[in-house]
């Protein structure tokens, strides 16, 4: 399961690492496209490329593996959490190219249990800080015990504190969101 | 895409040489009477394509200098049009890494193209995400090889660049021409500072005795001191300059300040002054 959160002052996202085959391969290689499409943009117009751009260009991408019969679509969803001067901006594409904007976003086995768990916060108001407590939160909670091993949960951010640039959350914070997630889990 | 399974598993087609790899029958006999006829046409292989500019908007000299701790760099913030002064808010000494500073004399739009080279490498670098980050060794050789590349291809980039930084505790400081010619010393000077500053820093060097006896303030000094020189004498020059400083704590670049400087002999002078 991973989950993306766009709150008042960036985008939180957080991925639930397992041992993965096949689905890991597809995702790979929309970031390798993601990152040539950026880099292009950026020869072109000499800045960096904006959220909805980027998102158009991967939709368009994905939706190209739904036309032919000589290849499959992707299969995993992208979720593309970008900041800039108009503020954060979070997207999620699927595999039939479709893609919209979004606060709160989920893909994966725990999807259903995610969404409702985000939809519960108050994103509008919420700090990047906050948001990557509860992002951790949300991930333990829907890690399935009994189906899926151990796992290692990766926390991702893009805001004003990171200066516009995604990076990994800060470890202390992270481990801090750990602490929080782990005990929230044992409560319920 | 190729979506059509009859052009798969075929060879090349004959009729398409896109690498110049053999001279075509119709070039031959035929001398090209003017670059821009060359320039203008894709042409094959038969004879080389030529480019070499002439610079247009320019900045004049670049210093470099180590001293006992890092190394330190000025530039004015001239960027020159000819004759004319046209741009005299330009910051030609640049930030690239943490530790890094690349400093540009020579055609300005290629020391624009350069910086967004060295951008898309620093993004490849943090995109890898290995631990590792380009060093200032690293984007010394990288800058050589396309300055190099270049001036192979007879279509230069008409710069002298100097790069300054500290990777691993030492210091670093070394000038990359339009020809590819890299050369690494204590001390460096570009353009009219090669003439008029270089002379300068070496003294200081060989009087202390080493750049680990020359200190920040030292450094500073003899910077300042060139840069009034080059004032004085460069007529491309402009008395508005940066110095920037690579140390272990990071890079700092000096908001533009200016040295002082006597005119009032020039009310005496009848003539050229003999």
């Amino acid at each position: 399961t991973s989950i993306g959160i766009r709150v008042k002052d960036g985008v939180v996202l957080a991925v639930e690492k397992l041992a993965t085959a096949g689905l890991l391969a597809d995702g790979r290689h929309i970031v390798k496209r993601a990152r040539e499409e950026a880099q292009g943009w950026r020869d072109i117009y000499k800045m960096p490329i904006d959220g909805p751009s980027i998102a158009n260009r991967i939709g368009d991408y994905v939706a190209a593996y739904t036309l032919y019969s000589s290849v499959r679509p992707f299969g995993c969803s992208t979720l593309i959490a970008t900041m800039d001067n108009t503020g954060p901006k979070l997207y999620m594409v699927e595999p039939s190219g479709l893609f919209w904007g979004y606060h709160g976003a989920a893909v994966g086995k725990g999807r259903q249990v995610a969404k409702t768990e985000i939809e519960k916060l108050n994103l509008e108001e919420m700090t990047c800080r906050e948001a990557v407590k509860h992002a951790a939160r949300i991930i333990y909670n829907v890690h399935d015990d009994a189906k899926d091993k151990d796992f290692e949960l990766e926390l991702s951010w893009v805001c004003e504190e990171s200066n516009g640039l995604h990076q990994i959350v800060p470890k202390d914070l992270a481990a801090e969101a750990e602490q929080y997630a782990k005990a929230s889990i044992l409560l319920t | 895409m190729d979506h059509f399974p009859t052009n798969w598993g075929n060879p090349r087609s004959e009729d398409v040489d896109n690498y110049n790899t053999y001279p075509v029958a119709s070039h031959i006999g035929k001398a090209p009477h003017s670059v821009t006829q060359i320039a203008g046409f894709g042409h094959a292989a038969g004879h080389p394509s030529t480019h070499t500019q002439q610079p247009v908007v320019t900045g004049t000299s670049v210093l470099g200098l180590k001293f006992k701790g890092g190394v330190i760099m000025a530039a004015d913030n001239l960027a020159s049009y000819g004759s004319l002064a046209r741009f005299r808010d330009v910051e030609r000494l640049h930030k690239v890494a943490d530790f890094t500073v690349l400093g540009a004399s020579g055609d300005m739009s290629d020391y624009q193209y350069v910086k967004h080279l060295l951008d898309t490498q620093m993004i490849r670098e943090y995109n890898a995400d290995d631990g590792n980050t380009l060093e200032t060794p690293n984007i010394y050789e990288y800058l050589w090889r396309v300055m190099y590349n270049r001036r192979s291809k007879m279509n230069p980039l008409w710069n002298t660049f100097v790069l300054g930084g500290i990777s691993q505790g030492k210091s670093f400081l070394g000038a990359i021409d339009l020809k590819g010619t890299p050369y690494q010393a204590p001390s460096i000077a570009t353009g009219f500072g090669s003439h008029l500053a270089q002379p300068i820093l070496r003294k200081e060097l060989e009087t202390r005795g080493g750049e680990e006896n020359i200190t920040e303030e030292d450094a500073v000094k003899i910077l300042k001191d060139c840069m009034k020189v080059l004032f004085y004498r460069d007529a491309r020059s402009m008395n508005k300059f940066q110095l920037a400083k690579i140390t272990e704590q990071g890079v700092t670049i000096s908001e533009p300040l200016s040295v002082e400087t006597e005119w009032a002999f020039a009310e005496k002078i009848r003539g050229y002054g003999a």
